[in-house]
């Protein structure tokens, strides 16, 4: 008896969820997709919130901002739970052998001494700065409007914690466990460090989530990685005898390329919607931008000293070209 | 009587990691045909075909090595010309 295989083909009846192919149409779906778009619960509020009855628990009237549809604030590195967490795991394995090549060869013996103190007195006290930022995209996540948003938020909260905590195995590579107590001393006391404490001190008590973003992702974010991670340690560090640190502070420098992706999605998508929008942005980037630089001044003077002005003058110039290809008044 | 012009093909795993490529193909080959079957998707185009890495870089949102193609590639045809930036598929007309 002869037998013949057959193929047939069952198509599916649907290709994703109707909420999903109500944005796309009917064909296959992305995971980012289908793990992003509409998740947010709308309708059928519970009793609006003892601590701020003004607004519901989900409301989008949290920020000034106004848009149609909030799933416009797009991720373009297409994060969801599962992606995210791979590059990172990937990151973390890189990062685990620079640290490990640094300790293996001694590298740090071989940084001059006054070179080391200068990088540890400018890098320790800013894992802070970074818990600040962790607890400001915190805010972010948990107040603002739209799966779109408020993930890639979460996980820059989780970022900016990973950050700290790389700026810890430093300190713990290149001093001891005193150096952080040191360092935690210098952001409470020190002067140089008063402005930026300040600031990230202001930036957890403010409302707009939106406006949130503005200062902590785009302003402070844009100036302190390309001037500590790039003029400062991956140049001047380096030049002088530090290249070890720019091999465990090598995250930093990976991860606000990134980040710059996506916040500059969210501001583009933003100020494309209206131009109230965009007045907005501006005006929140004209509030919090001078304060960033003047904060960050005598932070880079630690290291660079009478050059930290016009360095900063660089950084802040590049900053602005960003802000002009957003469609932002710098 | 004008020759008809062969046709280029490439054929791919349909699955997670191939749709942004699909989709790259598709903006960058806009006369291509997709013809999805079970467990796979059959590209064809007229003469030539080409993937652009910036392009499926775009759909896939991070760094993507054009190498990384030929773990979800089942069948091809045409002559192949490939670089870091692009992979072309022709027939010598």
């Amino acid at each position: 008896m002869q037998m013949d295989l057959k193929t047939v083909e069952i198509k599916p009846q649907r290709e994703t969820y109707a909420h999903v192919a109500a944005r796309i149409g009917s064909k296959p779906a992305s995971r980012y997709q289908e793990g992003t778009f509409d998740l947010q619960s709308t309708g059928n509020p519970h009793y609006r919130p003892l601590w701020d009855p003004r607004f519901d628990y989900f409301d989008e009237a949290r920020t000034k901002i106004a848009m149609k549809d909030w799933y416009d604030f797009k991720d373009p590195r297409q994060y969801y739970y599962g992606s995210y967490v791979m590059v990172r795991a990937k990151q973390q394995e890189n990062a685990e052998a620079s640290f490990s090549f640094v300790e293996s060869r001694n590298l740090g013996h071989a940084i001059p001494e006054d070179v080391k103190e200068a990088a540890l007195r400018l890098l320790l006290p800013l894992r802070h700065a970074a818990w600040g930022a962790s607890m400001n995209n915190d805010f972010i996540a948990a107040y603002g409007f739209g799966t779109g948003i408020t993930q890639p938020a979460l996980y820059a909260a989780m970022d900016q914690l990973g950050i700290a905590q790389f700026i810890t195995r430093s300190a713990l590579l290149f001093a001891d466990a005193d150096a952080l107590d040191a360092a935690k001393t210098q952001w409470m006391e020190a002067d140089e460090w008063q402005p930026l404490r300040r600031l990230a001190e202001d930036l957890m008590v403010e409302q707009d989530w939106f406006e949130l973003f503005i200062a902590q992702n785009l302003v402070i974010d844009g100036l302190l990685f390309p001037l500590v991670y790039g003029t400062i340690i991956d140049d001047e560090i380096s030049m002088r005898g530090g290249s070890a640190f720019s091999m465990t502070c090598q995250f930093q420098v990976d991860w606000a390329k990134e980040a710059v992706r996506w916040t500059d999605a969210q501001i583009k998508a933003a100020v494309k919607e209206s131009d109230e929008n965009a007045a907005l942005v501006s005006e929140w980037v004209a509030k919090w931008k001078p304060r960033a630089i003047a904060s960050l001044l005598p932070v880079a003077q630690i290291v660079l000293e009478d050059r930290a002005e016009a360095a900063l003058e660089e950084v802040a110039a590049e900053f602005d070209r960003r802000l002009g290809k957003l469609g932002v008044a710098a | 009587m004008s020759e008809p012009q062969s046709k280029v093909f490439l054929c791919l795993q349909a699955n997670d990691e191939t749709r942004g490529i699909v989709e790259a193909i598709r903006t960058d080959n806009p006369d291509a045909e997709f013809d999805y079957q079970p467990g796979m998707v059959r590209i064809t185009n007229k003469g030539t075909m080409k993937v652009v890495r910036e392009t499926v870089e775009e759909e896939v949102g991070r760094e993507f090595d054009l190498q990384e193609l030929h773990i979800n590639i089942i069948s091809l045809s045409g002559h192949v010309d490939e670089d870091d930036d692009v992979l072309t598929l022709t027939w010598n007309s």
